[in-house]
């Protein structure tokens, strides 16, 4: 029989039935008979992703962090297209997936979030090094994604650093148990100079996550989950109005837009 | 049959009549062999017949490939082709953002959710008027269950540019007249005659020809799921290769707030 290799979870069966568990362990610890009704959603994530217990200061990062990135708000890509979906009458499942597949990307989403994680990774605190990261243009190469067109982290349409972005990166630098968010706190607008654009969002979740201990993958996955509540929210609320009061917008059919190619 | 026992006997194998791969020898689908039974089927035909398991006729296939072509609509505004194109515009991958669109055109008003109900009521009224049910009793009953007419109505007008087309080919291939495209412009008529403004739209008539056709809601349903497909990736690649983040761009003051006062937390 062919089995399934896990480090995460283990089961023990109960007794005459073996497709049904009596006893689950996240990485070593009992979720029903211990962690259910004394640990935090926020340990449980950490866990999943780390293995470890967090610390309190790693929890209050992340219970922070998740906070900040909850509702992203109707103005989002990412949750304009779950409206799209709620708007219609499309499954649930189906409006989360439009989140995530426009969530995705690297202009707003967790593939940016990634990118900016591994700007962390080879540039750690070190001026020197993210200027000449954030001097290098992005190689072409074959991908399924597209290639960076913006300084990741940063907010290309931006004009000034948001007010949620500076309110949300002071209270992160300061309960954070890294060194990345307060170095990120200081050195902002240096950092802004060399991207040529504010910071924005997603560059300060990718400071939070490594500072707690995230690889860009797991970090990029956590980016993703934490995003869809708001997004959830906001599909479910146009559930239940009417499809006219959602924009339609204007068409105006031209014969060519290669002029306006990025 | 359910329980421990059954399951450990399903545990560790695919138990299957539908095919499977052999690697490096050859494809068994539906019985027949991938790379030489049906090596120069046409697409279309494969996926009905991996839906159906029968075959169509060379002007069913035909309809049925209008069916699709007919409601292939290249505009980003449309909520399912926005996804794609919103994916396109914050720089996903063209393969979610299609696949997003593709799940949320399962909706109520429109796509499957209106097909499936539509379908459902046409075979069903169809029987029921066979047995001496009168159409105003079924419109009454569905109106009863499900509040609405599948298939009648639409989001944005009243009126449907696709019918006109669709019969008019239905027509050139000789499957115009089935009992259940009769039937879906019966119920228009009545519900016209009744004062009730519910113009047919697209989804009664391509339900009504996946009735015609013998498909079961079910399979319709399946055949149905690529139907706006070909009308998503232009408005992916647009948005892809203009500005980042520049489709549809909201100002804050765009979002009308009807919500509680400011308060403090």
């Amino acid at each position: 029989m062919q089995t399934i290799h896990t480090q995460i979870w283990q089961e023990e069966a109960e007794p005459g039935n073996p497709f049904a568990a009596q006893v689950a362990r996240c990485h070593g610890y009992d979720v029903y008979g211990e962690m259910l009704g004394r640990a935090r959603w926020s340990d449980m994530l950490f866990l999943l992703f780390t293995g470890q217990r967090p610390s309190e200061r790693q929890a209050g990062l992340l219970e922070s962090l998740a906070i900040a990135l909850a509702n992203p708000g109707p103005r989002d890509a990412s949750v304009h297209a779950a409206m799209c979906g709620g708007i219609g009458g499309s499954p649930s499942a189906a409006c989360l997936t439009a989140a995530l597949a426009v969530g995705a990307g690297l202009n707003g989403g967790s593939r940016e979030v990634f990118l900016a994680m591994e700007n962390w990774q080879l540039c750690a605190c070190d001026l020197t090094r993210w200027t000449n990261r954030l001097a290098e243009k992005p190689a072409a190469t074959a991908s399924i994604w597209p290639v960076a067109e913006h300084a990741s982290g940063f907010d290309p349409h931006a004009v000034d650093t948001a007010l949620p972005v500076r309110q949300t990166l002071a209270v992160l630098a300061a309960c954070s148990p890294g060194e990345r968010l307060p170095w990120l706190n200081e050195q902002r607008p240096a950092l802004e100079r060399l991207a040529g654009h504010p910071l924005a969002l997603p560059g300060v979740a990718a400071a939070a996550l490594a500072d707690l201990g995230l690889t860009p993958e797991q970090g990029e996955m956590l980016y993703l989950l934490l995003r869809l509540p708001g997004a959830a929210a906001h599909a479910l609320e146009q559930k239940q109005v009417s499809h006219r009061n959602f924009p339609f917008f204007a068409l105006e059919l031209a014969e060519n837009t290669d002029g306006e190619n990025s | 049959m359910n329980g421990p026992e059954y399951l450990s006997q399903k545990a560790g194998k695919l138990q299957t009549a539908m095919g499977g791969f052999f690697p490096g020898s050859h494809v068994v689908f539906r019985g027949q062999t991938l790379h030489t039974d049906l090596k120069d089927m046409d697409w279309m035909a494969l996926y009905l017949f991996g839906i159906c398991g029968r075959h169509f006729t060379a002007a069913q296939l035909q309809l049925m490939n209008a069916l699709w072509t007919y409601t292939s609509y290249p505009d980003a505004r449309i909520w399912n082709n926005r996804i794609a194109a919103l994916s396109g515009s914050a720089r996903s991958t063209g393969n979610l953002g299609l696949a997003a669109a593709l799940a949320v055109s399962e909706a109520h008003i429109y796509g499957r959710g209106n097909e499936v109900q539509a379908i459902t009521f046409f075979i069903a009224t169809q029987q029921r008027l066979a047995a001496g049910d009168s159409l105003a009793d079924c419109l009454h009953d569905e109106m009863n269950t499900h509040r609405r007419i599948a298939g009648y109505g639409r989001p944005l007008v009243n009126a449907d540019e696709r019918l006109g087309p669709i019969m008019a080919k239905a027509a050139e291939l000789g499957l115009d007249q089935g009992p259940h495209i009769r039937l879906a412009f019966a119920i228009e008529r009545f519900l016209l005659d009744s004062g009730r403004n519910l113009r047919m739209n697209y989804g009664a008539v391509v339900s009504a020809f996946g009735a015609d056709l013998g498909l079961s809601p079910e399979e319709f349903y399946l055949f149905m799921i690529p139907s706006f497909l070909a009308g998503m990736p232009p408005c992916f690649l647009e948005a892809r290769h203009a500005v980042e983040g520049s489709l549809f761009p909201l100002r804050c003051t765009d979002i009308a707030y009807e919500g509680p006062a400011p308060r403090k937390w």
